[in-house]
């Protein structure tokens, strides 16, 4: 059964690859600075309800780079000329770690274009204590390591790195390492800017989550995003034992909470 | 032929087991760093070089890198400089400034102008993209190495050739008023020298500037393919390549006795030498390789180059220091066992210098007397044909006396030998004949670049051996 | 004291008509650069540099500019270098690298490192925020000027003694792993001294850094009163500022005979002098003053007070000129430029208005042009007025021959610096290798030292 497709559209500009899955409302989901994961549990849980977009980020996979996406803010423009050329606006966002930041840029920008924002460990903005990852000074390997508390515990993070390495696989890597570099190199994975334009957001409800091991992100940074949302409401729920990616480290919590908020 | 005396301006007092802690030199914290002895190091480096200038070194080549023990050229300009007042008739080489972390492009216009001016016209600027350590210490975004290095080496030709003033607006670099005072001093503009390393890309942008390209010591095998490149793409353009396009540099350690050199020699080991370099993490951050490089780099087996870029080192980078991800680690390097507390550091030593005799067999490093160093040089010279050759002098802990009598042994029996060598063998330097000069016509035959029956002569590089 | 010999190393080959037609020597167009007399004078104003030395001055003083023939070092930390190795006591002091055209600040912390190690720890680093015409060339944004300044300039300090790794990530540099390999020789980190024109903002900041603060040549009473706010911020800080904590730059050229001085002496109006070190437009730009930098500029410009970098009180916009009468060089050089720019001046004209000014120029001790004998006295003036605990000799900026500027430089040290520390110790002038700036603690209350003479000052005027 088909329970996502990959489709390449021509919009804002580029040839986008997109994939798409589930029925009802539609859902933006902007993936991590690793890359699309794949049609992981979490979404084919939320894709019982909600129509999925999954925009692949352009540079990596099929999405070819667009050069005037020169930082995450122009990366957030980007999306939101593809959700009007798209019109799908207002439409409730979720996005992961550098697609969070990309999200709340977007959000700064015109907070009208989400109804509903769920900001899973975004980077973006520096915390208060610890030091964002530097996850370009690093192997692949020790990136990849960083996003998970507990990898035992975690089965579908074995689902998606045991094995042998795939020459592909390691391209992949590369491309996708390769295109944050390009966008979030200077100033480190962090707009100094981001705070300030995020509190002229208003009138929308935004969930954060957070792991409070999370070694990629400092959890110090969640107080950061909430106290940059101050005006409007904004919920802030952080998960003990869990990494960088509550998504597929507590999933069954993090799908529960995230229904329950874009009801 | 042109014939260079180089050394990295190693700081040798730097504790080895701190190094090989470290599993590399880049990022031994700089605590270690004793400025007395930093401050004597720097005067008796350009000791050496007078000396080489006096004892028959055509030219005297520098480098750079930055936050590194290996070599305290981190503004190599400044050494370069000081040669120009102190030295009076060598080319004073530098391979090269890493063009992507400079930031300010105009200003190194400047500097190298006035560094020619103050030495009447001998100095030969050389770029390089820099390795990926020197992208990380100077906060060089590595996704966009390439066109940093591209654009600042246009810029910098602009400001050289074009009368100023005039606007400059790039992808990366804007100025609004180029108008340089300071001028170089040799016409249109200096030679550059390009080295590199494995990086095809390199070679073919060499070739279609006309630039000659330096190889840092590279397998032969390799060096020949990335010549025969380069005189392809040389046809290309129009022109014929010959010795005049080509360089390299060897590491070499020359001492009165073959006991005293082989006991010397093993300085060129020291931390586990050049690929010991900088850690995986550090050597190739993302963005830095082309994906054409990065497959062809995984294809290479035998090449190591100077930063100890492996195919292991790849495969190194990408799946890192865990064991779940990718390939399973029961194997892995020395360095990969150290990290994991397998190996002490008294063993990580023991294999490094285990290393020594094959080092040698591979002509990784050339150790011994005048007489048993000139037949291998001669082998190198006859496959690769180079219209520079530099000698790379140790960079572990040799005495001060050791590294002058080296010098002084090069200078009376190596060179004079090369030199006969080099006559015999029809090789001429970038000063007797300009690279570029002879246009090539289509369709006809071109003298070959290397000497493929003299390659069959020469040992294979033990590709485990890392230097 | 500390006697310092300075060149500016000007390219004095250029023509002075090129000069004039471009209203500055600033964006004189490079063609006019021939390479023969840059490689020449280049080493000549090394040689000059190593006679220096050996005739008794204490330290060598380098400083930067950009595509000007005023001053050819552009890159002057590689005339720094070459002092490293060829000079073996003297100082070498870079007044002063200017640090918001950089772009790679830590860069400079490992270029300025490297030559302190080869010097054995003779560098003197100082810092400029660079004239507007640096900000121009450089493309360094003047908006954040200052900004750029205090960041690179805490960047390379932590570089220098904050032991890597480490993080730095500030407004407007990042670096994610500091940790040169190469730190400096002295310890914590050389001294560092600040050279300025009329900046009020940039003296507090040295006094409350405990850098000594070196005045380029500006009016003496405008220079007491920014050594009075020195003292008094000093005093806030909890020091006693003294004469460790200034300098003094002054034109000084010396010949056998008084004649010959003052047919010699006339050079240093070449092109317009320092009037004509650029035009208004590239002065100023925009952002680079604050606005109370800005309101003190224009009140100190009297007749008398010329400041290094052509900035006038027209420039800044004040409302009366009186373009006939000839004023200060700077009024003289501005005004005729401007009457130059309406073409309703030749060439000529207004080379003869930069030059009737010499006398003035010497009256007003912006010029110090004589023998041995007529010289020291002068020089004793501004020691009394301002009491500097560095001394800085500028050497002739105009077309003298190397000769001549040679035997000034041999005069200067047989006779003049003789005589000038004689006078210092007289005064009971201490330098800040002497005395470190700052170590003297200032008691609430109490009075400070005098940092100035009044009488002298009023004497002189």
């Amino acid at each position: 059964m088909a329970e996502w497709t990959e489709e390449i559209t021509h919009i804002a500009g580029t040839d986008l690859a997109m994939i798409k899955g589930g029925k009802g409302k539609p859902l933006l989901v902007l993936h991590e600075e690793l890359g699309h994961p794949g049609w992981m549990s979490y979404h084919q849980e939320l894709a019982k309800d909600r129509s999925l977009i999954i925009p692949i980020q352009p540079g990596y996979g099929k999405s070819p780079r667009v050069d005037a996406i020169r930082n995450v803010h122009e990366l957030g423009l980007f999306y939101i000329r593809m959700l009007n050329e798209m019109n799908l606006a207002p439409i409730d966002v979720i996005g992961f770690s550098i697609g969070g930041w990309a999200a709340a840029e977007m959000a700064s920008a015109n907070s009208k274009i989400f109804r509903k924002m769920v900001l899973v460990a975004p980077s973006g903005i520096k915390p208060a204590e610890g030091e964002i990852l530097d996850i370009f000074a690093v192997t692949i390997g020790t990136q990849v390591n960083a996003t998970i508390h507990d990898a035992a515990a975690t089965p579908e993070f074995r689902k998606l790195y045991g094995g042998e390495r795939t020459p592909e696989q390691f391209e992949a890597f590369e491309e996708a390492r390769t295109e944050s570099a390009r966008i979030a190199w200077d100033p480190i994975l962090n707009n100094p800017s981001l705070p300030f334009f995020l509190q002229g957001v208003k009138g929308l409800p935004t969930q954060i989550i957070w792991g409070r091991e999370d070694a990629t992100v400092p959890v110090s940074a969640a107080a950061a995003y909430k106290d940059a949302l101050k005006n409007t409401d904004v919920k802030l729920t952080i998960f003990d034992h869990c990494g960088h990616r509550p998504e597929i480290e507590k999933s069954a919590e993090f799908v529960k909470l995230v229904r329950e908020f874009l009801a | 032929m042109h014939i260079m005396y180089f050394t990295e301006r190693p700081y040798r007092d730097v504790p080895e087991d701190e190094v090989i802690k470290n599993r590399s030199f880049f990022g031994v914290p700089n605590r270690f760093y004793d400025a007395q002895v930093g401050a004597r190091l720097y005067n008796e480096y350009l000791d050496e070089d007078v000396y080489a200038e006096e004892v028959g070194f055509d030219g005297i080549m520098l480098n750079e890198h930055h936050g590194n023990p290996f070599c305290m050229g981190a503004v190599m300009n400044v050494e370069a400089a000081i040669l120009a007042r102190i030295t009076k008739k060598a080319r004073i080489v530098l391979l090269g400034n890493p063009l992507p972390v400079v930031k300010n492009p105009v200003r190194l216009a400047e500097e190298l102008a006035e560094i020619d001016l103050i030495s009447k016209g001998r100095l030969v600027p050389g770029w390089v993209r820099g390795a990926g350590s020197e992208q990380i210490f100077n906060q060089a975004n590595p996704a966009y190495n390439r066109e940093y290095f591209n654009e600042a080496h246009d810029l910098v030709m602009a400001c050289w050739t074009k009368p100023g003033p005039f606007r400059w607006e790039g992808k990366h670099f804007n100025f609004r008023y180029v108008n340089p005072w300071v001028l170089p001093y040799q016409k249109p503009r200096p030679p550059i020298w390009i080295p590199g390393v494995i990086s095809a890309e390199t070679v073919i942008w060499c070739a279609k500037h006309k630039y000659p390209y330096i190889g840092l010591g590279t397998a032969l095998q390799s060096t020949v393919e990335l010549w025969n490149l380069y005189g392809q793409t040389a046809a290309q353009e129009g022109y014929l390549a010959g010795t005049e396009n080509f360089g390299y540099l060897q590491q070499i350690h020359v001492a009165e006795t073959e006991e005293q050199a082989q006991q010397q020699g093993r300085a060129a080991l020291f931390g586990g030498g050049a690929a010991n370099f900088s850690r995986p993490e550090h050597t190739l951050p993302p963005g830095y390789n082309s994906k054409e490089a990065t497959r062809r780099l995984a294809k290479q087996a035998t090449d190591y180059g100077f930063l100890g870029i492996t195919s292991e080192k790849l495969k190194e980078s990408q799946s890192g220091d865990v064991r779940h991800i990718g390939i399973p680690k029961q194997n892995g390097d020395t360095r990969d066992k150290l990290r994991r507390g397998e190996v002490s550091i008294e063993e990580a030593k023991r294999k490094i210098y285990a290393n020594y005799q094959k080092a040698q067999d591979g002509l990784q490093i050339i150790i011994g007397t005048p007489k048993t160093v000139i037949p291998k040089l001669k082998l190198i010279m006859e496959v690769l044909r180079p219209g520079v050759f530099g000698l790379f002098q140790a960079n572990g802990p040799l005495t001060t006396q050791q590294r002058l009598t080296s010098i002084r042994l090069m200078g009376q029996e190596v060179l004079p030998a090369m030199r006969e060598i080099a006559k015999g063998l029809g090789i001429v330097d970038p000063f007797e004949r300009e690279p570029g000069s002879r246009p090539y016509t289509a369709g006809t035959q071109y003298d070959s670049l290397v000497d493929l029956e003299a390659l069959k002569r020469a040992p294979k590089r033990d590709e485990s051996v890392r230097v | 004291m500390i006697l310092m010999y300075f060149t500016e190393r000007p390219y004095r080959d250029v023509p002075e008509d090129e000069v004039i037609k471009n209203r500055a020597f600033f964006g004189v167009p490079n063609r006019f650069f021939d390479r023969d007399v840059g490689a020449r004078l280049y080493n000549e104003y090394l040689d000059e540099m190593v006679y220096a030395e050996d005739v008794g001055f204490d330290a060598i003083m380098l400083n930067e500019h950009h595509g000007t023939p005023f001053c050819m070092g552009a890159v002057m930390n590689v005339e720094a270098s070459i002092l490293a190795r060829i000079t073996k006591k003297a100082r070498i002091v870079l007044l002063g690298n200017p640090l918001p055209t950089f772009k790679n600040p830590l860069r400079i912390a490992e270029e300025l490192a490297t030559i302190d190690c080869i010097s054995h720890g003779r560098l003197v680093p100082g810092w400029v925020r660079g004239a507007g015409s640096e900000q121009i060339f450089n493309e360094a944004n003047p908006a954040y000027n200052r900004e750029y300044f205090e960041e690179a300039h805490d960047l390379i300090l932590a570089a220098w003694t904050r032991p890597g790794p480490f993080r730095w990530e500030g407004k407007h540099f990042n670096y994610r792993y500091v940790n040169p390999w190469v730190t400096p020789y002295q310890k914590p980190h050389p001294p560092i001294m600040i050279p300025g024109v009329l900046s009020p903002e940039t003296v507090v900041w040295c006094a409350k850094h405990r850098y000594p603060y070196l005045g380029l040549g500006t009016a003496l009473s405008a220079t007491a009163e920014l050594w009075n706010i020195y003292g008094d911020t000093a005093a806030q800080e909890g020091y006693v500022a003294g004469s460790e904590n200034f300098g003094y730059l002054q034109h000084v050229f010396v010949a056998e005979t008084e004649e010959k001085a003052q047919e010699l002496g006339k050079a240093h109006l070449f092109g317009g002098g320092q009037g004509a070190f650029s035009r208004p437009e590239h002065t100023l730009p925009p952002g680079y003053n604050s606005k109370e930098a800005t309101k003190r500029l224009a009140r100190t410009m009297t007749a008398g007070s010329g400041g290094f970098l052509g900035v006038s009180a027209e420039q800044l916009g004040r409302a009366k000129t009186n373009d006939d009468q000839p004023g200060n060089l700077q009024q003289v050089a501005d005004s005729t430029r401007r009457r130059l720019a309406r073409g309703e001046a030749t060439i000529e004209e207004a080379k003869a208005a930069i030059y009737k000014s010499y006398q003035k120029a010497q009256d007003g001790l912006q010029i110090i042009t004589g023998t041995p004998k007529t010289v020291i006295p002068k020089i004793r003036t501004i020691l009394e007025v301002l009491r500097p605990g560095v001394f800085g000799v500028f050497q002739s900026q105009g077309p003298v021959s190397f000769e001549d500027r040679m035997t000034s430089i041999r005069l200067l040290g047989q006779e003049v610096l003789p005589a000038v520390r004689d006078i210092a110790k007289e005064l009971g002038i201490l330098d800040p290798f002497e005395r470190q700036p700052g170590t003297r603690p200032y008691t609430t209350g109490t009075k400070r030292d005098q940092l100035i003479s009044l009488e002298a000052l009023r004497a002189q005027s």
